[in-house]
């Protein structure tokens, strides 16, 4: 599988009025075709910065980013953007939301029946034929979320960027929400950088883990491969030891290596030392459990 | 809308009444929903009759409700009275003309003259509305293009803002001689479709009631949110594009807002520049009574005031539909 989207050196740097902030420096990044990788790290981190930049909404200050073959400068359906909030257009109904991106994206080249059919089949990918003639209003949380991703879907892009896209919904439908996503990766093979949160969705769902080091001038800390087999059921992993490596190593990045300045003020404090490895032990003792 | 089959509100206790369905929780209902307002009204007249009878004025005594009722009662007669003299007087010509044209088929006829009666007081109603439409029509089609191009361009708005606030507080009262005087001087056919007075009453009316809409049409374009404009850049939807669907869209909402508090000023406006304009609307109803002096007068201000309180209350509640039937934000204020 070829490189298909490569950030080369980025960094951005924004003027406030305490003078310039440096979010990102340097940051290195290659995906292949058909490749699922999460962007994890904690909040502030920059992870959305990074996304926004590959979907062209922001420009960086040094690097750039190349998806096949071309510089990444501007916006596009290509990059077709899940957004955290789903951003329905209100007034629409969940059909004609999809619709609009459908005719900007394909005018010309598919007809009304094909374009017809088109729409129909991405809300039927995401399970959302019988509430299709809805507007936002009258639909769930979950439900609006699907409706964003069978729009982005319905781009064809060549990569999907999802901004924490699960992070809006409870537990229950974010689950139902990632098998579909899993099922819909399965059978269309696409390209998806998604930002989250989530541990256990991240080694769930993705091919590669990329971990960032905390905010200002945050960077790519470690990237970490999850060898586990697809389809993957997360009842089964539960008892999987390469799962479950994996999860310690996300956790031990983000609470050992990284951990927020916040949590800990008085870091050179010898008592306060002895607390932080106390907690530390105990955190890793719970989560390996 | 008309679509709906259920039933509206204010209706439901009654049907379910009928229907035996929790009687005593129906009519609990229906005591909060008309009860307590006609005990309102009710105490409200109470209290206006005792206080009015102790008022003398140099007029009489002021009027209570039930003087008011006289009025009324007296307004609708003159009006009728009026329409069958009209009648009658079309009538007599029209005979005139048929004798003429029986006894000599090909006698020229006289036309129809019309009919110079007073306007009644349902007449200066129907005045009044024409007017105050009128000037609420011109004057969103001033301040919705207007508002828009204002909420698009940050410096349009930056150029423009200054005159908006310094002319939105003026009263029509002090527009009044101004527009009286540009309108004498340059409206000067000979043969005029409206009268000098009715259009010095719609521009009036105009400059007065296009800021509310104005205002909240620019504001209603520039607060659509971050995320409808990244969707769009995603998109890459055309100038022209972004500005049809998703910002005149989202903007919907707040410019109803802004017609039905220009609607509401309008109709406000209205009254005191008939008033001075001798427009034959309820301005110069109110206007003229109270240059008359008579005892019925301030029975006939008061069924005036009633009126124009009445109209403005049904104005309101159908600009109220128009936005709920329009607006797809249905949570929008609808108070």
């Amino acid at each position: 599988m070829a490189t298909l989207l490569e950030l080369t050196a980025v960094s951005i740097e924004f003027k406030t009025d305490n003078g310039p902030f440096k979010a990102l420096d340097n940051v290195n990044l290659k995906i292949r075709e058909g490749e699922y990788v999460s962007l994890i790290g904690h909040s502030g981190c920059g992870k959305s910065t990074v996304l926004n930049i590959v979907a062209g909404l922001l420009q960086a200050t040094t690097g750039g980013v190349v998806l096949d073959g071309k510089e990444v400068d501007e916006p596009g359906p290509e990059r077709a953007v899940v957004f955290q909030n789903h951003s329905l257009l209100p007034w629409l109904t969940a059909y004609q939301n999809v619709e609009l991106a459908v005719k900007q994206v394909f005018r010309g080249q598919k007809s009304r029946a094909e374009m017809k059919e088109w729409i129909e089949h991405n809300l039927h990918l995401v399970h959302m034929d019988h509430a299709m003639h809805k507007r936002p209003a009258e639909i769930s949380g979950g439900m609006k979320q699907r409706v964003g991703i069978a729009r982005a879907l319905a781009m064809q892009p060549r990569v999907l960027l999802m901004d924490e896209p699960f992070g809006a919904l409870d537990a229950l439908t974010r689950a139902h929400l990632q098998d579909s996503l899993m099922e819909i990766q399965r059978e269309l093979n696409n390209t998806v950088i998604m930002i989250t949160h989530d541990v256990d969705e991240a080694v769930l769902l993705s091919d590669r883990i990329v971990m960032m080091t905390n905010g200002p001038a945050a960077t790519i800390g470690e990237i970490l491969s999850v060898d586990l087999e697809r389809p993957r059921h997360r009842l089964e992993l539960a008892e999987d030891p390469t799962y479950n490596h994996c999860r310690q190593e996300v956790l031990r990045f983000l609470y050992e290596k990284q951990r927020k300045a916040e949590d800990y003020p008085n870091r050179s404090q010898s008592k306060d030392r002895a607390r932080e490895e106390a907690n530390v032990t105990a955190l890793r003792k719970k989560h390996v459990a | 809308m008309i679509a709906s089959l259920s039933t509206p509100a204010w209706l439901e206790p009654y049907v379910r009444l009928v229907r035996g369905d929790r009687p005593g929780a129906q009519v609990a209902r229906i005591t909060r929903q008309l009860g307590l307002p006609l005990l309102g009204i009710g105490l409200f007249l109470m209290i206006w009759q005792a206080g009015a009878s102790k008022i003398e004025t140099s007029l009489g005594n002021l009027p209570g409700p039930t003087q008011v009722w006289e009025q009324v009662v007296n307004l609708t007669e003159e009006h009728r009275e009026e329409r069958l003299r009209a009648e009658a007087f079309y009538q007599r010509q029209h005979d005139r003309n048929a004798e003429k044209l029986a006894a000599n088929p090909d006698a020229r006829v006289m036309p129809i003259r019309g009919y110079t009666g007073k306007p009644t007081f349902v007449d200066q109603i129907f005045t009044s509305l024409k007017t105050v439409m009128s000037g609420f029509v011109l004057a969103s089609l001033i301040a919705i293009p207007l508002g828009i191009v204002i909420g698009l361009s940050g410096a349009t708005y930056s150029a423009v803002n200054p005159l908006i606030q310094v002319f939105k507080p003026v009263s029509p009262l002090a527009w009044l001689p101004l527009v009286t005087i540009v309108v004498a001087a340059v409206y000067t056919t000979d043969d005029p479709l409206f009268a000098k007075s009715y259009v010095v009453s719609v521009l009036t009316v105009m400059l007065c009631s296009l800021w509310p809409t104005l205002i909240n049409t620019a504001v209603g374009v520039t607060s659509v949110s971050g995320d409808l404009n990244n969707v769009s850049k995603v998109l890459r939807l055309s100038w022209l594009g972004h500005v049809r669907k998703i910002v005149l869209p989202a903007a919907v909402p707040m410019i109803f807002t802004g017609l039905r508090l220009s609607l509401g000023t309008a109709w406000m406006v209205l009254i005191a520049a008939e008033m001075l304009a001798q427009n034959p609307g309820l301005g110069k109803f109110v206007w003229d009574e109270f240059q008359n002096g008579s005892s019925q007068s301030l029975g006939r201000i008061m069924v005036a005031v009633l009126t124009i309180g009445l109209i403005g209350y049904v104005l309101d509640r159908c600009m109220l539909s128009l936005q709920r039937w329009a607006s797809w934000d249905k949570t929008i204020a609808t108070r």
